[in-house]
């Protein structure tokens, strides 16, 4: 593992085994539904079979009968909540809703809405009293999609919900968001193309393989402990603390490993409900969902409708760009349609723009975050639209991209100019690559390329840094490990050390025992986790150099750190290891622990290019992916090998997402696939290997230059697909999943198409 | 009420017996009754692969197998992998090569690749793609997990030539 990583560090850059790898590859790691203690219960959730509708009554005095059954809740034994929003990771939350949707109080508001948590001697006799529990509804006809939900006379989902616009309106768009740069009107004048579509995503599921889970503990001396599987410890004792009425500090959350997230774990579900069973019926409570309830009732990502008119001049300048963007809420406000709009044409500099964004509650699941939240259903409409302009323009959609591209000093969408960004590089990097170059040959088969955006995220992060009696260390955060960041956390502290990784443990603590630290997510973990690690690490140094000073009978500042020893300046006293100070750290005043608390301010947007070939057969409308590339700006990569991953597991879901996966409710607002052989993400066949370019340029707001990598790889997924569909067949595919049956019908309309042409010119 | 069945089984090598409801999986078996918790629950419904085990040398989603059909069969799980001490090559080679980023999905992969192996130890790329086509993972795209399974068939494969020559 020694091996040199070539940019001056001897840890970071290198690729050695994670922390916690074997752990999970012996299954003794314990994910949230590993844990039992004893005397523990089983709970279930009763879920509304309709989409819309007002509860009337609720009676389970049959199910509290059934024996092994010891205790059932439902809304009216949670407090009513502020109704208020409040930030909370990537999206804001509003204690009023987030507490009715965990458990439906006036209304069921989609297909799958909690009701009612049944608390039981083994999970089948919570199933069985589920089914015993007696709901009375009056069934409402349900507002689908946007479209339906803007309609004059829709029927509406939140009676006191009002927007800006509308006045004392009862309306479902809960937020309008318009921003405006520039003269739209002389810039589409100085177009000489224009391009302008309409644009359909479809709600998709993140597709983390572990279902939701919660062990609740709860003291009669008021203590609350939650075992759970969560992006965010922290924000799980906010939230319950919200929902729960119980306050911060008598509620511990101890993550578990976490089985994937993707943005769908920065919520709570059933983490409130395990308490509240707990403290009803005096005994641990595990809640575990099964796949349909996840599908049913945990978040997806907004479906979405966009419609971007895009010009441009013959010589490839973007003059103007007006988009109009309306984005699935699920049954609370809250889409990622801020986010959206601010990502849209954030890699291009466009000088005249206008973006009108709305946010739509409709009969649907409250969506969650999901990697790179709002930016890939943007990004599906501006891309395909970037490629049909340099299309026109007769131009190489990379030349296009890298003519109008964002760079150092570009103004963002909002906000001030970027720092030093490196969209163009990854445009660089796919045109210089093997891929890029290489001939592309065979019918039906075709290659885009398309690029995204995504902010990444700094808020607050805590560190320690322990060094132990034989001058090895422990590094101790509050950041849940979704993808290695373990590893990247041991290294950055062990790079700072001068230390070999494997000489530092890597520690996620409890809410209770490490200073406040938000979610894994945003891209942030290895970012702001990391600032706090480094930060920790060199007040390790400060006060080693100060343990030195006290030995070598000199002043702190006639210390230095170099190489992992401790130099005194001038003389010829020899360097002194850490592993040579630390028995003497009793003696000269102590142990030793480097402590970080940060909020950086020097997030590093991510920027990705990705290149896709497809080959379509034009007799079914399947398309299989032959070869993929995907160039990302990591700004440094610690363990490049976890950096290529996200790379590639953002990739696959992007591919998943353009193909196949989609929900599918029926007229009724009835989910229809509710389990993962309906609900198609891609499998080992579904994809080649997919290659990665990592490009580092710096972040200059990180003194490692680190910018986080975890979302943007994503977002060009969707578009990529459909440019490179119609490179292959020359169908513009304007709606996801672009699924075997709707590029059949697009393939056959375009053939009934031509087929009539010269029968009219007869 | 159901009554308890008495099961008895080899279970990663060991001879064990355990209750179990009629209505009980075998997935709920291994992990709630013999607390081996590292088959995972992703499904229930035999899509995900998070529930693999080898029954009689065979995948076997143990959420779609009940308990009681495990009477008298040879089960492994992936506690059973590792011999001692000394990792599975398809557990170093999945450490190695990064190819897990959650874990969540690793313990059904590291079987499914088992039961490939053991039957195939020279296979293609296309062959380990079609073998493992039955376990989901979210995180990774496969690539390095495909990279893994195909590394490790290869030390196994020196590793048996120099049990043929040792023996020789």
């Amino acid at each position: 593992m020694a091996e040199s990583t070539g940019n001056g560090f001897k840890v970071i850059g290198t690729r050695p085994i994670r922390p916690d790898g074997l752990d999970k590859v012996t299954g003794r790691a314990k994910f949230g539904a590993d844990y039992a203690f004893p005397g523990m219960l089983h709970g279930k959730l009763l879920r509304s079979p309709h989409a819309h509708a007002k509860i009337k009554s609720i009676n389970y005095q049959k199910a509290l009968k059934l024996p092994g059954v010891k205790a059932i809740v439902t809304a009216k034994d949670l407090p009513e909540t502020a109704n208020r929003e409040e930030a909370a990771g990537e999206l804001a939350v509003n204690p009023h809703y987030l507490s009715r949707n965990i458990l439906a109080r006036e209304k069921v508001l989609y297909d799958g809405h909690a009701i009612a948590a049944v608390a039981a001697t083994s999970p089948h006799i919570a199933e069985e009293a589920v089914r015993l529990i007696e709901v009375e509804y009056e069934v409402l006809p349900p507002a689908m999609t946007v479209e339906d939900a803007m309609k004059p006379g829709a029927p509406i989902l939140l009676p006191e919900l009002r927007n800006a616009d509308e006045g004392d309106k009862q309306t479902n768009i809960a937020r309008h968001i318009q921003f405006k740069l520039g003269d739209l009107e002389a810039g589409f004048k100085a177009a000489d193309f224009i391009v302008e579509h309409e644009y359909k995503t479809a709600m998709v599921h993140q597709g983390y393989i572990e279902p939701h889970n919660a062990v609740g503990i709860w003291n009669p001396d008021g203590q609350a402990t939650i075992y759970c599987s969560t992006q965010g410890p922290f924000e799980v004792r906010q939230f319950s603390s919200q929902v729960l009425g119980v306050p911060v500090g008598k509620i511990k959350v101890v993550p578990a490993e976490i089985g994937g997230g993707f943005g769908g774990k920065t919520v709570i579900y059933l983490e409130p409900l395990s308490v509240l069973l707990s403290q009803k019926t005096g005994h641990p409570v595990k809640l575990v969902m099964n796949r349909a309830e996840v599908l049913r009732a945990s978040g997806p990502t907004s479906g979405s409708t966009i419609r971007v008119k895009m010009g441009a001049t013959r010589d490839g300048k973007i003059t103007a760009a007006q988009i109009w963007m309306a984005y699935e809420a699920g049954a609370f406000p809250g889409s990622p349609v801020g986010a959206g709009a601010m990502t849209i044409i954030a890699p291009y500099n466009v000088e005249n723009r206008m973006i009108d964004a709305y946010d739509v509650v409709v009969n649907r699941p409250k969506i969650a975050s999901y990697r790179a939240p709002g930016s890939s259903n943007a990004a599906f409409a501006s891309e395909s639209v970037i490629d049909e302009l340099a299309e026109k323009c007769g131009m190489d959609p990379l030349e296009f991209r890298i003519k109008n591209g964002s760079r150092e000093g570009t103004p963002q969408p909002v906000g001030p100019p970027f720092r030093r960004i490196g969209f163009i590089e990854t445009c660089e990097a796919i045109k210089n690559s093997d891929h890029y170059k290489s001939k592309l040959v065979g019918p039906n088969r075709g290659r885009g390329v398309a690029s995204g955006f995504w902010f990444n995220a700094g808020m607050s992060s805590s560190a320690m840094v322990n060094i132990h009696a034989d001058g090895t260390a422990s590094v101790v955060t509050g950041s849940v490990d979704i993808g290695g960041s373990r590893a990247s956390m041991a290294m950055i502290a062990a790079e700072v050390l001068g230390m070999p990784m494997t000489d530092v443990r890597a520690i996620i603590a409890d809410t209770d025992s490490i200073g406040h630290t938000n979610l894994s997510a945003g891209s942030r973990t290895t970012f702001a986790t990391g600032t706090a690690v480094y930060d920790a690490a060199h007040d390790a140094i400060r006060q080693l150099k100060e343990r030195a000073a006290k030995v070598w009978e000199k002043k702190p500042e006639e210390v230095d750190f170099r190489d992992g020893k401790l130099v005194a300046k001038g003389n010829g006293v020899a360097p002194m290891s850490i592993k040579e100070l630390a028995p003497r750290f009793a003696r000269t005043g102590g142990p030793i622990s480097g402590r970080a608390a940060v909020t950086p301010r020097g997030v590093g947007p991510a920027f990705a290019t990705t290149c896709v070939d497809v080959e379509v057969d034009p007799e079914t409308g399947k398309v299989q992916i032959l070869r993929c590339t995907v160039a990302q700006d990591a700004g440094r990569a610690i363990h490049p090998s976890y950096v290529e991953g996200q790379m590639q597991g953002g990739t696959a879901q992007g591919v998943g997402w353009a193909l196949n996966e989609e929900y599918f409710y029926d007229a009724n607002g009835i989910l229809r696939n509710t389990g993962l052989l309906d609900y198609r993400m891609p499998t080992c066949l579904d994809l080649p290997m997919i290659e990665t370019i990592i490009v580092e340029v710096p972040n200059p707001g990180h003194p490692l230059g680190i910018r986080g990598v975890g979302e943007v790889s994503i977002v060009p997924g969707p578009a990529v697909v459909a440019n490179a569909i119609y490179r292959a067949i020359g169908v513009r595919m304007r709606e996801t999943p672009m699924s075997p049956p709707r590029l059949l019908k697009a393939i056959l309309n375009k053939r009934a198409a031509e087929e009539a042409r010269p029968a009219a010119a007869h | 009420m159901s009554r308890n069945t008495l099961i008895e089984a080899t279970l990663n090598g060991e001879q064990v017996e355990f209750l179990c409801e009629p209505r009980q999986s075998l997935l709920e078996c291994l992990r709630d009754v013999l607390e081996l918790t590292g088959t995972k629950e992703g499904c229930l419904t035999g899509d995900c692969g998070a529930c693999s085990v080898l029954v009689d040398g065979k995948v076997v989603c143990s959420c779609l197998m009940l308990g009681v059909e495990a009477q008298g069969r040879n089960i492994v799980t992936v506690e059973g992998l590792a011999d001692g001490p000394r990792l599975h090559p398809l557990q170093q080679k999945f450490l190695e090569h990064a190819s897990l980023q959650c874990g969540i999905c690793t313990p059904g992969f590291l079987i499914a690749s088992k039961a490939l192996l053991d039957g195939n130890l020279n296979p293609s790329e296309a062959e380990v793609r079609y073998a493992l086509a039955g376990n989901l993972c979210r995180c990774t795209g496969y690539d390095k997990i495909v990279r893994a399974v195909l590394d490790a068939a290869k030390v196994m494969r020196e590793s048996a030539g120099d049990r043929r020559a040792a023996n020789r």
